[in-house]
């Protein structure tokens, strides 16, 4: 599979390695400000409060769909067996904005309801990185 | 901020020599044919230039390119909306004293010379939002107005992205730099194909080579000059976020602070504006900013842009260059508004120009709905 992969593969930080590591064992984790609660994505400092005491906690990866776009032309040639597919901002449980993938064949507006329930699913796409994508519940 | 409304001008516009598809020049050419044909419509010299603006490059580039030696210089790249920032910044300078006469250039060659994302991976977009395929604009623009949908209904937008994407064009055919040529019905558009639902390719922005240039200079040089002064009169920047996942709120951009700011700054309300020039990447940004800037309410710019009231005959003439939708795209646009406002203010634009108008409010998006400059002017 790693071979074939063509689409853009993020490089870990050291403040996302743990991120990163987690989604490799299929656990979605978030970091968690002590004034402003669950934020995404990764950074040892909260945005805006500024806080340097935050900590990881782990995602129940349930979610809802709060915007998507079903993408037709594809805006990267790794992407140009994969259209139509969806790309989303989904709700986590925890509250924080997450950008990612809707798993849908054939996705059409019908199908996504702005609000529908979804759960992580990751997909490895080589020996270190699992994406983790949304799929309808 | 109040008292430097009206302290500085803008005294010369240009394009470079040809915009549109332009297959054999580099983005520094462009850069230095604007600069030399705004430098030429001001009626001044290069060696009056002692301030230099850029972005997308750094004015060590520019200045070297066109023999400059500025004592103030700015790269504040922030995407399209760069342009509306760096006159607030040229007034800031000049008023502080750095330098008297700012020259601002633009010039990319964004559909020959066009890159994809790529080398760095580590920032957090290339992290967590290119990876699913966040790459380049529409996809971002079209989750924003997905949401938009959700909230003030899919008919409406619909149709209000429609009427937008036909009055530019509109404007378009008026303007014999335009890129698009063709008329466009509510069906052509209806019909054109899906780039990112819900965004049809004609809710989206051409992409074109071109450069631009404007001058800005102190009270008392812009009287000297023969052209009439374009006085700016307020001014106000601003962002919020980077990447479209982190947008506050997907239907409001920053133009909602620095509409009504800029509008105090000038001692304006918004019935006082003859001309807005709006950010047209896609057709969305229009609608959002139109309620941002506070022209109407959240929700109501569907209402506010229909029956065709921003086309030429109607009573709230908007982007009469023909936009970023029909005109000319560079990647960063916001060069472009501000060189037709100060043309239609002059009374310029032959076909297209407008009956006597006074005032002209310009507002830049850059990024992904992520950065704003509001710039009011006026000429006497």
């Amino acid at each position: 599979m790693s071979k074939e992969y063509k689409k853009p593969i993020p490089s870990p930080q050291g403040e996302s390695d743990f991120y990163w590591e987690k989604a490799k064992q299929e656990e979605l984790w978030l970091r968690e400000c002590p004034v402003n609660g669950p934020y995404f994505y990764p950074r040892d400092i909260s945005p805006g409060a500024l806080r340097k005491d935050t900590k990881w906690i782990k995602a129940t990866g349930k979610a809802t769909l709060f915007t998507y776009s079903i993408v037709h032309r594809a805006p990267h040639p790794g992407f140009i067996d994969d259209v139509p597919f969806v790309t989303a901002i989904v709700e986590l449980e925890e509250g924080p904005l997450m950008p990612t993938n809707i798993i849908m064949n054939d996705p059409t507006p019908e199908k996504l309801k702005i609000g529908m329930p979804l759960i992580v699913e990751f997909e490895h796409i080589n020996d270190k990185i699992a994406l983790p994508k949304f799929k309808p519940v | 901020m109040s008292d430097l409304s009206r302290s500085v001008a803008i005294v010369g516009v240009a394009e470079s020599d040809e915009v549109g598809k332009i297959e054999n020049k580099s983005n520094l050419q462009f850069h230095a044919e604007a600069a030399y044909n705004a430098i030429e419509d001001a009626g001044m010299k290069a060696s009056d230039i002692d301030g230099l603006i850029t972005a997308g490059t750094s004015t060590l580039n520019t200045a070297e390119f066109l023999g400059l030696h500025p004592k103030y210089t700015d790269t504040t790249a922030v995407g399209g909306s760069s342009f509306e920032i760096h006159i607030a910044h040229a007034m800031a300078a000049i008023n502080a004293g750095y330098c008297e006469t700012v020259l601002v250039t633009h010039g990319e060659a964004g559909r020959s010379a066009r890159n994809r994302p790529g080398g760095n991976m580590s920032d957090p977009g290339s992290q967590y939002e290119l990876p699913y395929g966040f790459i380049g604009q529409p996809v971002s623009y079209s989750m924003a107005c997905r949401r938009y949908m959700h909230l003030y209904g899919e008919e409406r937008t619909r149709q209000a992205l429609a009427e937008i994407a036909v009055s530019t064009r509109k404007w378009a055919l008026k303007n014999p730099k335009a890129y698009m040529k063709d008329p466009m019905t509510f069906d052509d558009y209806h019909e054109s194909r899906w780039i990112s639902w819900p965004f049809h390719l004609f809710d989206c922005c051409i992409v074109t080579d071109g450069g631009g240039a404007y001058i800005v200079t102190k009270k008392e040089i812009a009287n000297s000059l023969p052209k009439k002064p374009v006085w700016v009169l307020g001014v106000s920047e601003g962002h919020d976020h980077n990447i479209i996942s982190q947008m506050p709120d997907l239907t409001r951009t920053w133009a909602r602070n620095t509409g009504p700011e800029a509008l105090k700054m000038a001692g304006l309300t918004h019935d006082d504006i003859d001309l807005a020039m709006i950010y047209d990447s896609f057709t969305y940004t229009v609608l959002a900013t139109l309620e941002s800037l506070g022209f109407c309410k959240p929700g109501e710019g569907p209402d506010f842009v229909a029956n065709q009231r921003t086309a030429p005959g109607g009573d709230f003439p908007m982007n009469t260059n023909g936009g970023g939708l029909s005109y000319c795209h560079t990647g960063m646009y916001g060069m472009f508004l501000v060189l037709e406002a100060v043309r239609q203010l002059r009374g310029e634009t032959g076909e297209r120009q407008l009956d006597n108008p006074k005032t002209c409010l310009v507002n830049g998006t850059g990024g992904s709905l992520s950065s704003t400059g509001t710039v009011v002017l006026a000429i006497d």
